[in-house]
């Protein structure tokens, strides 16, 4: 069970986020649906990373499967339902994630990395090139759906992503991040956080690492399609950037920011750098230095994140408990 | 057959601009540990200075002749940039790797800006200049003799580097920092000296590559990310830390690119990537490397 502090924060951090649309103007709704899409795929990402010891520099790959399977359910075959759009979103991913996983796994470190690169880029390039199928570098137009059955017809598209759609996301986020929190803290989790510290023992001691580590990546693979289905949806599109590496890159760069020693680090993270690009792209253009200054220094100085740096703030006004490490 | 000629000495070019870059990941992966995601932004910000060079020079009376050693010479002064990033990526040496891939790959997020703002957000090129050289003809098979310079030019430093590596003192140092860095360390050698020179060699080699690549094509924003993933791909293929392997490598991609741009151009990309991933998985080592951990 969480403790009383974080239930008290996760009720908080909910609430707050849920004020949002009736307090601010649209524009700051609409900017969060993206924050939503992102933290459901950055809890996936996280079991890879932070509880399995896995670094995948191509899991922008699931985004983008995402998003294109909902241009091809909503859009191609014309079902008009979000529902059926994230089923799809995530059988898709993993669907693929099986046989790229089962390849993958067989290898850590680097190497697991440049593999997940290469299979990442290789989507990039199919779908950029592969024109007639998949729409090139235009991608693939993604069309409104009902959501739970209805067509909120009254609604144009602004005020339906922050509205209804807003709303559906967070009970979205919700939802997953409380069935991530029990795969992280049932005898499943703790298997994959003995394989990451020690390998050699865990499967000495009867761990098929393999497997875990496939299920790992299969897990994440999935909350990387629903989230790419959000955000094709709240784009409108889904195009072969969303697969490109620099995309990959910035799934890490918001788990390292939020932390990735802790369960709600990426949460803050999606949330953190969402904020932040908005912020500085309204004040210069060149936000993209700025953003790599600020990972060069969470890198160098606080590697633990801002949950790292919460945490640290709030052990000043209590006795420390136990050592932190992703609980 | 003529056309079958233009596309391999096209491919062949490619290569050995692409060697350069390569090499350079494979002497800072190969000593020091690290993947260096921003080898193509050192390779965007020589072709940016090149151009800039170039046109300074030409501006300034120097004859279109001495284009190749201006190019060289763009390329040594932007080489500079190596040691001060060495000294950044010092704090995260002996740190878990995916701490130094992401300390890397913050430095090409904001290497793209810089050279947003020196030199704006539109492609560069330069004019004819490529043709200072002349050009070889054999009836309807042209090559500028200019690609022909950059393609020794490659093979120089391949043969160059070997030589450094294999026979002198500091390249027989080099190599037993690589093989075992705490023994290397315990025998005498000074690693940090070692490692910052290796940097700055690979450095070199990234902004040598990107100058040298200017007078055939445009320098992009986009040339970072682009040619990184494909440098990548030869240092994969090739072996990761051999320096045979990068050039073996760098064939390999630059002609499989060149024949499928002919052949079945929507699997340029992509046959370059389902080699790096069947080399993965069937002989993670490489071509050339030795056995991986």
């Amino acid at each position: 069970m969480p403790g009383r502090a974080q239930l008290l924060g996760v009720a908080v951090g909910v609430v707050a986020l849920a004020l949002v649309p009736v307090l601010a103007p649209p524009f700051y709704a609409n900017l969060l649906v993206p924050f939503f899409a992102y933290a459901i795929a950055l809890l996936g990402f996280n079991l890879l990373f932070g509880y399995t010891g896995l670094l995948s520099f191509g899991h922008a790959m699931y985004l983008g499967l995402g998003a294109y399977s909902a241009a091809i359910v909503a859009g191609v075959l014309g079902i008009r339902q979000f529902e059926l759009v994230l089923v799809a979103a995530a059988l898709a991913a993993s669907l693929l994630a099986l046989p790229i996983g089962f390849l993958c796994v067989r290898y850590t470190g680097i190497f697991f990395g440049m593999l997940t690169l290469a299979f990442g880029m290789l989507a990039h390039s199919f779908l950029f090139k592969f024109y007639h199928l998949t729409g090139g570098d235009s991608g693939m137009r993604v069309p409104r759906t009902r959501i739970l059955g209805l067509p909120f017809d009254a609604y144009n598209k602004i005020e339906l992503l922050a509205g209804p759609f807003y709303y559906y996301c967070l009970a979205l986020l919700v939802v997953a991040g409380f069935t991530l929190w029990r795969i992280v803290h049932s005898p499943f989790g703790l298997h994959l956080r003995s394989l990451r510290d020690n390998p050699q023992k865990a499967e000495y001691l009867g761990v098929r690492v393999r497997q875990f580590r496939l299920a790992a990546y299969i897990i994440s693979a999935a909350y990387g399609g629903i989230g790419g289905a959000i955000l094709g949806f709240r784009i409108g599109l889904a195009d072969p950037e969303l697969v490109h590496w620099t995309h990959s890159g910035h799934l890490v760069f918001m788990t390292v920011l939020g932390g990735f020693n802790s369960f709600f680090g990426p949460i803050i993270g999606a949330l953190a750098l969402t904020l932040l690009q908005d912020q500085l792209q309204s004040i210069t253009q060149y936000w993209r230095f700025v953003l790599g200054a600020m990972l060069a220094a969470i890198v160098i100085f606080f590697p633990r994140g801002l949950a790292g740096i919460a945490t640290d703030f709030a052990r000043l006004y209590k006795a420390p408990k136990q050592p932190q490490v992703a609980q | 057959m003529t056309a079958f000629a233009n596309v391999v000495l096209g491919g062949i070019f490619h290569a050995a601009v692409l060697f350069l870059v390569a090499a350079g990941l494979q002497l800072v992966f190969g000593v020091q540990k690290i993947v260096n995601l921003a080898c193509g932004s050192f390779y965007a910000l020589g072709a940016y200075f090149g151009i800039s060079l170039v046109n300074a020079a030409l501006h300034t009376g120097v004859p279109a002749v001495l284009l190749l050693p201006i190019l060289i010479i763009a390329g040594l002064l932007m080489a500079l940039v190596g040691p001060p990033i060495e000294r950044l990526l010092r704090s995260v040496y002996g740190r878990d790797e995916s701490f130094q891939l992401l300390l890397t790959f913050a430095l090409v997020l904001m290497f793209q800006d810089v050279l947003r703002f020196i030199w704006g957000a539109n492609p560069q090129s330069l004019g004819s200049e490529v043709l200072v050289y002349g050009k070889l003809s054999w009836g309807d098979f042209t090559v500028p003799i200019y690609n022909l310079l950059v393609i020794a030019a490659a093979l120089a430093a391949a043969g160059l580097i070997g030589l450094f590596l294999r026979r002198t003192t500091y390249g027989r140092l080099l190599r037993a920092t690589a093989e075992n860095r705490a023994m290397a360390e315990a025998l005498g050698v000074n690693v940090r000296t070692v490692y910052a020179s290796v940097f700055s060699l690979g450095t070199l080699l990234g902004t040598l590559g990107g100058a040298l690549v200017v007078p055939t094509s445009a320098a992009s924003l986009d040339m970072a990310i682009e040619f990184v993933i494909e440098a990548f791909a030869v240092v994969v293929i090739g072996g990761l830390g051999s320096m045979a392997g990068a050039l073996v490598g760098a064939l390999l991609v630059g002609l499989i690119r060149a024949l499928s741009l002919v052949v079945y151009p929507e699997f340029e990309i992509l046959a370059i990537y389902l080699i790096v991933i069947a080399t993965l998985l069937l002989r993670p080592a490489g071509l050339f490397g030795k056995a991986a951990s």
